[in-house]
This record gives structure tokens, C-alpha cells and sequence, in this order.
């Protein structure tokens, strides 16, 4: 079986912390919205805070990551092949039907993924820090001197947040599911932990990248 | 009825006074303690009859101070509100010994002069100043209930006829013994509102005469020793840690007191929180007035008061205050109804920009109104006649009584309106460690959770509903079809093999 190379270094090293600080802070974010008891408010609020300041940072390497060569581009949606996937993840999955979408290291994500990372990328995150900042500087929107931001209440601002939050739950609820869903269940996790994916490939279509490990593509 | 003096005294005759900056030797340390000593002053060589000539003596050096004592709010026991009422102990009627009018030789106790036995008082006079009740240093200065604020300089029986004596106190060491105001002084009266120790506030006790660091970090004998300050003059408007940075965010809105007044009346001294006059005047089996005290021996019943609910250790309410404190007063309607009559009342919100939260004491009670002009009732409570209330138990002489001595109809019938006043708590401010901590507020039923107007995260009351139940079952929904689509996974695998 081929293997392919896709996930590098940093962005294995991004996905893993990302993950780690996205499930502390919906831990700590909802026990200090009230809805249980886990670290004790005052050790919640501060890690939720110290958290969101880590994820900030690491986002900082990441948005230069995402502009090295090709990386943005993972992300751009297309309708390519989008039905097939759908039907493959609604149907083909439970009948052992090859999935439609092949990984290369130019297009790493499947139609779906592109468009929810993307949602992830352009939605989520932004309403979450927006909000967040929003909240954790409340004090000093009213001498801010922006109109708009001084007539924010609080009240309003935990309400977005915490409907990004749900949205973002949402999320790692279905991308954690996913994430086993490939030829066996810890492979996608496996290729995010060493970078090298398995190729579930069909006969006739040999992977052609560079990168591409195994069977030689030019063994002559 | 203001017995407390005694008490304060004698206790406070106990304590050594605290000088922080003074010398090692007791001799240098009276030396600079003052650039006068007043034991070598010739005007207070003398044997004062009574207090005004003690005020006489003071004047002759003092020139000034009278006219500038008039101008206080302890002098008037008045001031004009902005809305041109007038305010002020003089005036208001609250629910705890109700109101000044007709018991004036009383209450004056308390007050910084001599001789305001009824409604005439002159309230220019420069000799009527009391100037000891705040400087004695001696502890031996007293000013027995009913003298009208006069002090006592010959053995006297009193009540006539009772066979109590009160004894005489020797003004000349009194006078020569002045120095700075001090919390003892202050305490002499404060801790004693409402006729009894910690009564009152709450947060004023006897307890505060000497804390330990516990108790009151600024009051604290043995450390700071405060007499007085606002929090801000030394903290600031961000007093808290970097590391607590968020902290410093509650400082617009939250008073200081909110949290580090974890409890008032911490002190062991118990404080009052209600008081039902309607059950006084009962008699005891052997026909004297009835008396009940709880466990700790602390008065909870007397035929001449009524009903008492004490308590330590009190959990505040809490409450939007901007300062402003509406009255209802004398000659205002008043309704028996589920609501109580509003005694006093702390204006504020979370939109008016001025207000903060703060810890509040509310005292709750009933007290005698006439039912048909609708009135809270003056009431005539002390004295040696046939009509006050403590001698003689007869509401309506009483209240007819005070009624007529200002002026007010009364229809001849009593009855009792409950009513609440509020109090803000700002003594007994304990050590950082003990204050509260986040979960108190942030949580569902927490301390604020009946303050509106306000986003707390963690209170549940200011969640939106829709966005709880919409994003909950989209979570849940997830989650099972994420499970469902695996199991049919985990099926089919089964199946192939």
C-alpha cells in the first residue's frame, strides 16, 4: 500500500495543540457559563482565558503557515465531486464502496472537508475571538471611542459567544467521528499523528505526486 | 434609649489607646503625643458644674469651634435634600425606635450638645456644644438616657423615685484628659444605634473597639488600626494583582465592600434584623413586664419593645445604590398591605452610570401607624408621665402623644404596617483570603442573583432560553448521529465478514 505525505510538521504540530486548547476551553467555557461544575469557576475562567491567549498565538504562526506554498489553497471550496462524497458517507460507507475523493498532496481534503474547515476557518473562529476579545476587554469598550463597540452589552456579547461555542461543538462532535472513518478506523488519526496517510487506492490509478512513498512510481 | 454609652465606656477605659508613633518610654510618649498638654491649661483648673461651662473653657482657646460644630450634620441631626425635603434624624421616623419627636430628653443622649429636651432647642447656642462626647479620652464620660444630653455632676435618683442612682462624673479630669477623637468615641454612640449593641448596623459593634486582623483588616488593633478612609484613597481604582487582572474589571460596578464584607456582624456581637412592635406590652405571670432571651442570653422579647429576630454572621443582600436614599416620611401615605412600607429605601440601577453593587443590611419590621389618616405614627416612648409607651404600654396615649407634639392628627386608632429600611454595609472589611470567591456571584442562586440589569456569566437566570435549547439539541443530535452512523458502520463490517 502507498503512502503519502501529507500532513508537515507544524501543521500536525497546530492541529494537536489547536485540538488540545479547543477542548479545555469548551470545558472551561461551559462550566463558567453555568452549566457544571468541573475545575471551579475561578481556576475555569482563568485556564478558558490563558487558553484562549495560547490559541491566539499559535494562530499567528498559523495564518503565516497557511500562506507558504499551496496551503490556502487546500481550502477553497469546490463542488467537484461533492455529491459523490455526500453519497459516499450516506450510503457507499456501509456497502465498502471506494471513496470517490482521492488524497494527493495538493488537495489533502476531500469537497466536504474543504468547505466545513473553511466554515471552521471564516465562521466559527472569528465569531468565537471576536466575541471573546469582546468580552475579556468589556471594560474598556465604552472609552474604546468606536460608537459601535461602546453600545455593546455584555449580555449580548456572551450570548454570540456562546453560540459559537455550540457551533463549535457541533463541530468536534462530527470531525472527531470522522476522523474514523477511513480504510480502518485510526488511520486518519495515525496519518495526523506522523503525517503519512495510507493510500486506499484502486487498481489503474497510481498516485503520481512527488512524495509519494512505497511502490516507485518510476522504478525503471 | 441609649444605654450603650455606659457600656462603651467602661470598656473602652480598659483598653490601652494604640500610638503608633510613639516613643519606647511611656514618659516621651505622652510627651509627643500633643504640643499642649490640656492637664495645665488654667480655664480647666476648675470644677465645671455642667458640661456647657466645660464648653465655655474649650471656647476660650477654641474660638471657632462651635460655629463650625453647628454646620455639621451631627449638630442638626438635619439636612435639606436636593428635593427640598428635610431629612435627617430629627425628621425621618424609622423602624427601629421610630422617631426623636417627644422622646427628645432620650435620644439626645447621643447627641453632640446639651439641653435638647423638647422641640425648642437653640441650635445657635456656642456653650450647648458637647465637646467631650468626642474628645474624652477617659472613658468616664457619660450621658445617661433622659438628662436631654446633659451630663450628671451631683448624685442623682432617676427615675425620681426609683431608688436608681445615678452617679456623678468629675468633668475637671474629663476636660483635662482631651485629645484627638477616636474610634471609642466615635463607637460611644455609633455601635449603640437603635438602643443596644450592634442593634443597628450590623457591621458597628463593640466587637470593632479592638479587632483582631479577622475581623477588620483596617481596624485592626494590633496592625493597620484605621480610624477612618474610603477604600480608594489607598487601593485605588485597581487594587487587585496583574495575575487577578480580571478582578479589576468588577471595580465600575461593584462596590469593594460587595465582596471582601463577606458577613457582617462577625464579631460575636449579634445585630438586630427585625422587630415587631405590634406583640409589646405583654406581662410576665408575676405581672411585671415580659422579658424572653434566647439561648445566649440575648433579649429577643420585652413588653416595652416587642418582638426581636438577632442573628450573626449575615449574609448581606445586595443591591444597585447610587447614593441616593428615598425616605418614607412623616405626613407620606402609608398602606398595610403585602408590600412593606419602604423606611428607607436605596435608590439605583444597573443604567443610571452611578450605581454600584452593594451589601446592604435590611432591617424589616412592624410598627404602630394610624390606620385612618394613613400615618406612620410618632411615637411618645420614654418618659416619667402617664403616657409613654415604655411606662405605661398603651398605644394610643402614646401615639397620641407624639402625634400631637408635632402637630399631626390622630384618629385615635393604632394599627401595624410592616415596613423594611436598608443599611449599607462597609465595616468588617475581612482579609483577602476570606472574600468571596468568583462562584459566590457566578453561579445559579448566588449572592447577586436577584441583582438585574447585569450579565453574570454562570447565573443561569441570564441565559437565553432559546440558544440553551437550540444549541443543546444540536449537540445531542450530533452526537447520535455520529453514533447511529457508526453502529450501521460496525454492522455492515460485521455483516461482510
Amino acid at each position: 500500500m502507498a503512502r503519502v505525505y501529507i500532513f508537515k510538521r507544524f501543521e500536525r504540530f497546530w492541529h494537536w495543540t489547536q485540538a488540545a486548547l479547543i477542548v479545555l476551553m469548551l470545558l472551561t467555557g461551559f462550566e463558567v457559563h453555568g452549566t457544571y461544575l468541573l475545575f471551579g469557576w475561578e481556576k475555569a475562567a482563568n485556564l478558558h482565558t490563558t487558553a484562549a491567549w495560547t490559541l491566539i498565538g499559535l494562530w499567528v504562526f498559523a495564518i503565516f503557515w497557511h500562506f507558504t506554498p499551496g496551503e490556502w489553497k487546500q481550502y477553497i471550496p469546490t463542488t467537484d465531486r461533492i455529491l459523490a462524497v455526500m453519497r459516499y458517507y450516506v450510503v457507499g460507507i456501509f456497502t465498502d464502496a471506494p471513496h470517490p475523493f482521492r488524497v494527493t498532496r495538493l488537495s489533502k481534503h476531500n469537497p466536504l472537508q474543504r468547505l466545513a474547515y473553511l466554515m471552521v476557518k471564516l465562521f466559527i473562529n472569528p465569531l468565537i475571538w471576536v466575541s471573546g476579545l469582546l468580552y475579556l476587554y468589556y471594560n474598556d469598550l465604552a472609552t474604546s471611542g468606536i460608537a459601535a463597540l461602546a453600545g455593546l452589552t455584555l449580555g449580548a456579547i456572551a450570548l454570540v459567544h456562546t453560540a459559537a461555542a455550540f457551533m463549535m461543538l457541533v463541530f468536534l462532535t462530527g470531525h472527531i467521528y470522522l476522523a474514523t472513518t477511513g480504510h480502518t478506523p485510526l488511520a486518519h488519526i495515525k496519518a495526523m499523528i506522523t503525517g503519512w496517510e495510507d493510500l486506499d487506492h484502486e487498481p489503474g490509478r497510481e498516485p503520481s505526486q512527488d512524495g509519494v512513498r512505497g511502490e516507485p512510481a518510476n522504478a525503471s | 434609649m441609649r444605654t450603650g454609652i455606659f457600656m462603651v465606656a467602661v470598656m473602652a477605659s480598659m483598653l490601652l489607646a494604640p500610638a503608633p508613633h510613639a516613643a519606647r518610654d511611656p514618659a516621651s510618649a505622652k510627651l509627643f503625643k500633643s504640643t499642649s498638654d490640656h492637664s495645665k491649661f488654667k480655664a480647666l483648673q476648675q470644677d465645671f458644674k455642667s458640661g456647657p461651662e466645660v464648653t465655655k473653657a474649650c471656647l476660650s482657646c477654641h474660638t471657632e469651634a462651635s460655629k463650625q460644630i453647628h454646620r455639621t450634620q451631627h449638630w442638626r441631626w438635619e439636612f435639606l435634600n436636593p428635593d427640598g425635603k428635610r431629612l435627617g434624624k430629627k425628621n425621618v421616623i424609622n423602624n427601629f425606635c421610630t422617631s426623636v419627636a417627644s422622646n427628645y430628653a432620650y435620644c439626645a443622649t447621643c447627641h453632640i450638645g446639651y439641653g435638647w429636651k423638647d422641640d425648642q432647642f437653640d441650635f445657635t447656642s456656642e456653650e450647648n456644644v458637647d465637646c467631650l462626647v468626642c474628645h474624652d479620652t477617659t472613658g468616664n464620660y457619660k450621658k445617661p438616657p433622659g438628662f436631654a444630653g446633659n451630663v450628671v455632676t451631683n448624685a442623682t435618683e432617676f427615675p425620681p423615685g426609683s431608688g436608681k442612682i445615678v452617679k456623678a462624673i468629675d468633668l475637671k479630669a474629663i476636660a483635662q484628659g482631651i485629645a484627638k477623637t477616636s474610634r471609642d468615641t466615635c463607637g460611644a454612640c455609633h455601635f449603640f444605634g437603635g438602643g443596644g449593641d450592634g442593634v443597628k448596623h450590623g457591621d458597628l459593634d463593640s466587637s470593632l473597639e479592638a479587632p483582631d486582623k479577622a475581623l477588620d483588616v483596617h481596624m485592626d488593633a494590633t496592625g493597620n488600626n484605621f480610624s477612618r478612609a474610603t477604600c480608594q484613597a489607598c487601593h485605588g481604582q485597581a487594587p487587585h494583582q496583574a495575575k487577578l487582572a480580571k478582578l479589576n474589571d468588577h471595580t465600575d460596578k461593584v462596590a469593594c465592600q460587595t465582596c471582601h464584607i463577606p458577613a457582617y456582624a462577625r464579631g460575636g456581637v449579634p445585630t438586630k434584623m427585625s422587630w415587631d412592635w405590634s406583640t409589646a406590652g405583654k406581662m410576665g405571670p408575676d405581672g411585671k413586664p415580659l422579658i424572653k432571651k434566647d439561648a445566649k442570653g440575648h433579649v429577643i422579647y420585652t413588653a416595652a419593645k416587642g418582638d426581636f429576630v438577632l442573628a450573626e454572621n449575615v449574609v448581606p443582600e445586595y443591591m444597585w445604590f447610587n447614593g441616593k436614599v428615598k425616605y418614607t416620611l412623616f405626613g407620606d401615605k402609608v398602606e398595610n398591605s403585602d408590600q412593606p412600607t419602604r423606611i428607607s429605601h436605596f435608590e439605583g440601577s444597573a443604567t443610571d452610570g452611578k450605581s454600584m453593587i452593594w451589601p446592604v443590611k435590611v432591617f424589616r419590621g412592624r410598627q404602630a401607624y394610624d390606620p385612618v389618616n394613613k400615618s406612620l405614627a410618632v411615637l411618645h416612648m420614654a418618659g416619667n408621665d402617664d403616657t409613654a409607651f415604655w411606662t405605661n404600654f398603651n398605644w394610643e396615649n402614646a401615639v397620641a402623644v407624639g402625634m400631637a407634639s408635632v402637630g399631626a392628627p390622630f384618629s385615635g386608632k393604632v394599627d401595624f404596617v410592616t415596613t423594611e429600611s436598608m443599611w449599607p454595609i462597609t465595616h468588617m472589611v475581612a482579609p483577602a483570603k476570606d472574600s468571596l470567591r468568583c462562584r459566590d456571584c457566578h453561579a445559579s442562586g448566588g449572592r447577586l442573583e436577584k441583582v438585574s440589569g447585569i450579565y453574570i456569566s454562570g447565573r443561569g437566570s441570564d441565559h437565553a432560553g432559546w440558544l440553551e435549547t437550540t444549541g443543546w439539541i444540536m449537540a445531542v443530535l450530533t452526537l447520535l448521529g455520529v453514533v447511529g452512523h457508526g453502529l450501521g458502520r460496525f454492522i455492515a463490517f460485521k455483516r461482510k465478514k
